[in-house]
């Protein structure tokens, strides 16, 4: 019971940044990125191939990831998602749509249907072993990892230039603009800002759990519980949300047994949806 | 004639504006000389706000030319033309109801040329509306009408503005916030802001302004020093009943 209850705790800070990317680009644009799970798993591949083929240093596979994935936000948001964007939400939506089955098939055709996992020396170590605890390395690496991101997201958005321009953005384009704001350019740097947490996030996925081609649809189906459960647009509410989401999947598995393990999570969701339609501690819901 | 002698700091040429099919201006020119305040008047739909937006860049004209000191500005993004100089007070305040009344200030310095003189300009903004600085921490969704308007000036001032557009700032106020707000147009204008007036009441609008513009359907119908112009005759105008147009 206790083990069910830590381990969900900790897996909320793994879901929490997968969320967060997520949240962000909803929050800002209103534009719901189907292909962020798609890019998460991307961002691990890139990470397993630098990794086994350039440099034996994970760190460095890291940078060099973090480094592609704002590379290809950027490319994304300008000459995708910005030239669709002022016809509504629905073609946006689409050609994330698009991007997202061409990472999936892109992977397929590289690297295979095999499952793979990005070794490290902290995936098989406990920090604390008793007889009636363990707690696993890698589950409070990740753990903190989340914690940290949103911390430093939180601070970025609260007292700079750059995060104040995102928020007033999100909250009153022109209003926005009249202040200054090149408003498409900062619909550029939020989404590579939420490319460097689906690098992170990616990373943190593939050197804790096996991944496939086809594993960015489950995540992103983790990252929708996040957001929904926390409220979109919200940084305290995507930990509070990946929070909850890990210890129902978690807690529903140790009482109704494992097969039931994702069946509970998303009740919850359910519930909550049903208590408080715009999540738990939802900022914008105007729209 | 005013605006021979000083110097023209907005002019506006045979402009026209489109929603679709539908003629939102046609062949407005006027002009907005330095240090002045000048107003706009006219009823709802003849096309001072769409005459603002694109000024602001927010619409695009059809036809015609924006010069903003003998800088072409029409065609121009909204955010190249606030660094320019020149700003608005939109209608319905748009303050940023997620920030704080303080956020909201510091966005009006978001252009990189204004951070390094913020605290100057924010005490300038302060003294004039104290009642800012008492709730600057406070979320701005929680300001009364008032204050908003109060809070989208100050912001407006905080981008260093030569030449400020007010949109209808005192829509839905009670007399004494409007008559407080415009003792603070005055003071702002004297600070040697250009001000251009947007409003409906035409009373109101003649007293607080240097020349006037009427509005009808998209034109220019009637236009003089404020206080040469006649009441009833601005009031004629403003309704379509005179020969002006």
């Amino acid at each position: 019971m206790l083990q069910s209850l830590v381990n969900g705790i900790l897996l909320g800070g793994l879901y929490a940044i997968i969320g967060i990317g997520m949240s962000l680009v909803f929050g800002i644009m209103r534009l719901t990125n189907l292909a962020h799970g798609d890019l998460m798993i991307l961002a691990t591949y890139t990470t397993l191939t630098i990794v086994t083929s350039v440099t034996g240093n994970l760190w460095i596979a890291v940078a060099a990831t973090i480094l592609v994935m704002v590379a290809l936000g950027f490319l994304i948001q300008n000459f995708l998602v910005n030239r669709v964007l002022d016809k509504g939400s629905e073609p946006a939506l689409l050609v994330t749509f698009g991007v997202s089955i061409f990472i999936s098939n892109f992977l397929l055709k590289v690297f295979g249907a095999d499952n793979k996992i990005i070794q490290n020396s902290l995936a098989s170590k406990n920090v604390i072993s008793t007889e009636h605890l363990s707690i696993s390395a890698m589950y409070l690496f990740s753990f903190l990892v989340g914690i940290a991101v949103i911390l430093s997201l939180h601070y970025i958005m609260q007292k700079t230039y750059f995060g104040r321009s995102i928020r007033a953005t999100s909250c009153d384009r022109m209003a926005a603009e009249l202040n200054g704001v090149n408003t498409k350019r900062t619909f550029s740097y939020a989404m590579m800002v939420a490319m460097v947490t689906a690098a992170i996030a990616g990373v943190l996925v593939g050197s804790t759990f096996v991944f496939y081609p086809s594993s960015g649809t489950q995540y992103l189906i983790i990252a929708f519980g996040v957001v929904v459960i926390g409220g979109m647009g919200s940084l305290v509410g995507t930990l509070v949300g990946g929070i909850v989401l890990g210890v129902a999947q978690l807690m529903g598995g140790h009482i109704f047994g494992s097969a039931y393990q994702m069946l509970s999570g998303y009740i919850v969701l359910l519930l909550i949806l049903a208590i408080r339609p715009n999540g738990l501690l939802s900022v914008g819901a105007r729209k | 004639m005013k605006q021979n002698q000083v110097k023209t700091m907005l002019q506006v040429e045979n402009l026209s504006v489109n929603y679709g099919d539908f003629q939102a201006i046609q062949g407005v020119s006027l002009v907005i000389p330095e240090g002045s305040i000048v107003s706009i008047i006219g009823s709802n739909g003849a096309g001072k706000s769409t005459l603002l937006n694109t000024i602001m860049g927010i619409n695009k004209p059809r036809e015609g030319s924006i010069t903003f000191e003998n800088q072409l500005i029409s065609g121009m993004p909204t955010n190249k033309i606030v660094a320019a100089g020149v700003t608005m007070s939109p209608e319905g305040s748009h303050v940023f109801e997620n920030m704080t009344v303080l956020d909201n200030l510091l966005m009006g310095s978001y252009l990189p040329h204004l951070r390094a003189n913020k605290e100057k300009q924010l005490e300038k903004v302060f003294s004039l509306f104290p009642v800012l600085k008492e709730k600057s921490n406070q979320l701005s969704t929680f300001l009364s009408g008032g204050q908003r308007q109060m809070l989208a000036l100050g912001r407006a001032i905080m981008t260093g503005p030569k030449l400020l557009l007010c949109d209808e700032i005192s829509l839905g106020l009670a007399p004494v916030v409007i008559k407080d707000i415009y003792v603070k147009l005055k003071e702002i204008n004297q600070e040697g802001i250009t001000i251009v007036l947007v409003e409906q009441d035409v009373t109101r609008s003649l007293k607080n302004s240097d020349y006037s513009y009427v509005m009808l359907k998209g034109k220019i119908a009637m236009q003089g020093e404020s206080s040469q112009l006649n009441q009833e005759e601005v009031t004629d105008a403003y309704f379509g009943m005179n020969q002006y147009a």
